[in-house]
């Protein structure tokens, strides 16, 4: 699992109150900097501390992936300006490297390919079904919501091997069902199973913001005549749309960033990067001038994407844990 | 579909996301269409409600390349599915909306989640090849076997150390930096790793823990700091048991930045009346802070606690990146993984379903709580 799922767990509604009053405020902390600080100046340091702790990782991987093969063998990235050199050339080389029947620059591509289509069909899909949980009253529509609630923390371990079985032989308890869908080849088995393994969360997460539009506006709605299909695409969609943003953030890091779901549905030549770069290194764990280029390379839209939505990714995490 | 699929996937990859986004659109276009016009009275209705209930299923299973038998017995209750429907005591068309709003859903999750999920359970009381009956052999041999049992112990060690470590560290971060200069960018000094795939955290790990003899310079930069304080350098990912606390160290260095966003939000929403009182009555800082903040923020704290958790109990990338289990390092979910890999789908599944009872005491509380939630609404 990707360390990026929002908060799921239900709260109790004075905690829901409490965390969006802090979430706004949050938001307003530069404006009210002239209160009177609470923080030592102990406690600053110790933050400078955990700070730099937290961030010298990266930037040793970021400035190693520029040095020379040479350099980056034979001394550490913080004796750069004793050994100086800066190169490209491990990118190059990186992008190069792979497998038999893939190198890097394909695998990104790769990543891309099974990232967007399995962000956005789950998405689609379980905004459909939480609409139906949210404005549509039937029988067993508790139970069954919190049957799909349930499901999300069945770990995807339960899951991926009869999937693939299913895949390859179309068949659901021995009886044939379909044809094989992994004759087909290419994405179709990520994408299917990507968007599988999201829809129970995203399910419960848009539910929230989907019943949380005012009853009046949907029966406004319906009296002047609009059917579920209009009241969905024209009123529905249109409202909810920050709140499915927020999730497709997420979904597009935990699809991005996946490497259990890629090694068991994504073989050979439409492998993502994180399925190559593991196995590079275990390959050549010891070639670091191509590790940390490589690293770098597949970091590099994880984090333009977490850098320029960064508001918008801490807004959806707090949804999580302040929608109840 | 199957043709259509197979015609995709010769396309360059960057045409295909195009292409099976507007299928997709245009499927869901189709249903939101149907599912407008479906509670309207008239005959002309009745039949398009009709057709529709037979060709829809029937059409979806022809796609998919079924059986003639499976697409005639799809049309027939489809059939049925239009009669229920068109008696339906809520009117016409009413269970042909609902239908079509969950359907989508509610069969990938069958077909993804729910039978895979059984088949799994039967598969752990099965032979390696699933084709023989053979008890509770493979949990047997989970807790017999020395390497198995470590396995099991190390995932235990993982799930106690990772959400306190991280928890503290977070949440002391958090009252740190708390209405500091530079707040924000504080902040997205720690949580940045969040955007960083496991496979890259791993990368960037394995770079700080590279040894080096002792007579070369050391280009990993914690053997670095072992040789200036006058220690020879260690090979950190082989010397059991504390190279499983060295693989820890990543997922806390991702996870912090999550417990911190979260409970520096619920450190905000803690009221100031609260503290000034606590103020007035002279308490100092940390009398303040354990005694109103604390209790202020903690049922954040139990989320984030269970979070992690639970993202703790499913590790797999680090360990299968930066060791694949070498060295007493194996966690339950490498291990589900690699007995796969050997053919030996019993075992696999076993550990999977101990993974699953691992976790469920959590689902059950979850539902609970979303059960009592409801009640009250």
């Amino acid at each position: 699992m990707s360390a990026i799922l929002p908060v799921k767990l239900p709260i109790d509604k004075t905690t829901k109150n409490q965390l969006r009053r802090g979430k706004r405020r949050q938001e307003f902390v530069a404006a009210k900097r002239t209160k009177k600080r609470l923080t030592s100046r102990g406690a600053t340091a110790a933050a400078l501390v955990i700070a730099v702790l937290w961030t010298v990782p990266t930037f040793g991987l970021f400035v190693s992936s520029f040095r020379p093969a040479q350099e980056v063998r034979s001394t550490g990235w913080w004796t750069i300006f004793s050994n100086w050199g800066l190169t490209l050339d491990n990118y190059s080389e990186v992008l190069q490297a792979g497998n038999s029947q893939l190198n890097l620059a394909g695998a990104f591509i790769n990543s891309l390919a099974i990232t967007l289509p399995a962000t956005l069909l789950p998405l689609i899909i379980a905004s459909l079904a939480a609409y139906a949980f949210a404005w549509i009253n039937f029988r067993g529509k508790n139970v069954l919501f919190i049957a799909v609630f349930a499901l999300q923390i069945v770990p995807l371990q339960m899951a991926l091997v009869p999937l693939l079985q299913f895949f390859s032989r179309g068949e659901i308890f021995g009886f044939p069902v379909v044809s094989a869908i992994s004759d087909a080849g290419g994405y179709s088995q990520v994408w299917i199973a990507h968007t599988m393994f999201a829809l129970p969360l995203a399910i419960y997460l848009l539910h929230n913001f989907v019943s949380e539009i005012p009853a009046d506006v949907i029966e406004a709605a319906r009296v002047d005549g609009a059917g579920h299909g209009q009241i969905f695409f024209r009123i529905v969609l249109p409202l909810t749309m920050p709140a499915i943003a927020s999730f497709a953030i997420f979904q597009f890091l935990w699809v991005w960033n996946d490497l259990l779901v890629a090694l068991i549905f994504a073989d050979g030549a439409v492998a993502p990067m994180t399925k190559l770069l593991a196995e590079i290194t275990g390959s050549r764990g010891q070639d670091w001038h191509l590790l940390t280029a490589g690293a770098f390379i597949s970091i590099l839209v994880p984090l333009i994407v977490f850098f320029s939505l960064q508001r918008y990714f801490v807004r959806g995490l707090l949804a999580g844990s302040t929608k109840g | 579909m199957s043709a259509f699929l197979a015609w995709l996937a010769d396309l360059p990859p960057l045409v295909q996301v195009p292409i099976i986004i507007l299928a997709f659109v245009a499927l869901v276009a189709a249903i939101l269409f149907f599912v407008e016009i479906a509670p309207r009275k008239g005959t002309v209705y009745t039949v398009i409600r009709l057709a529709v209930c037979v060709a829809a299923p029937l059409l979806i299973l022809v796609a998919a390349g079924s059986y003639w038998w499976a697409i005639a017995a799809a049309a027939v209750l489809g059939g049925i599915f239009f009669i229920v429907d068109f008696r339906s005591r809520s009117g016409a068309g009413y269970l042909f909306q609902l239908f079509g709003f969950l359907a989508p859903a509610i069969l990938l999750l069958i077909v993804g989640l729910v039978i895979p999920t059984i088949q799994t359970t039967v598969q752990a009381f099965m032979n390696s090849r699933g084709t023989e009956f053979i008890g509770f052999d493979n949990f047997v041999w989970v807790f017999t076997q020395p390497e198995a049992i470590r396995t099991v112990l190390n995932t235990i060690v993982w799930v106690l150390i990772t959400p306190l470590v991280s928890t503290m560290a977070g949440l002391a971060y958090a009252v740190f930096i708390d209405k500091s200069r530079g707040e924000k960018y504080f902040k997205i000094m720690v949580f940045m790793p969040m955007a960083i795939s496991f496979v890259g955290a791993s990368i960037i790990w394995r770079f700080i823990y590279t040894a080096r003899p002792a007579d070369q310079n050391q280009i990993g930069l914690l053997n670095q700091v072992v040789v200036w304080l006058g220690g020879t350098p260690v090979d950190f990912l082989s010397v059991a048991p504390w190279n499983t606390v060295f693989l820890i160290v990543v997922l806390i260095w991702v996870q912090t930045g999550f417990a911190m966003v979260v409970l520096s939000a619920a450190i905000k929403g803690v009221p100031a009346e609260q503290l000034e009182a606590a103020e007035l009555d002279g308490t100092n800082a940390w009398q303040k802070f354990t005694n109103v903040t604390v209790p202020g923020i903690r049922s954040a704290l139990v989320v984030v606690l269970t979070t992690i958790s639970i993202a703790s109990l499913k590790v797999f990338d680090i360990v299968r990146t930066m060791t694949a289990g070498a060295n007493d390092t194996s966690v339950i979910a490498n291990e589900m993984y690699t007995q796969f890999k050997n053919f030996e789908q019993g075992r696999s599944a076993a550990f999977a379903v101990i993974l699953f009872l691992l976790v469920l005491p959590i689902v059950v509380y979850n539902a609970r709580q979303i059960q009592k939630q409801r009640e009250i609404r």
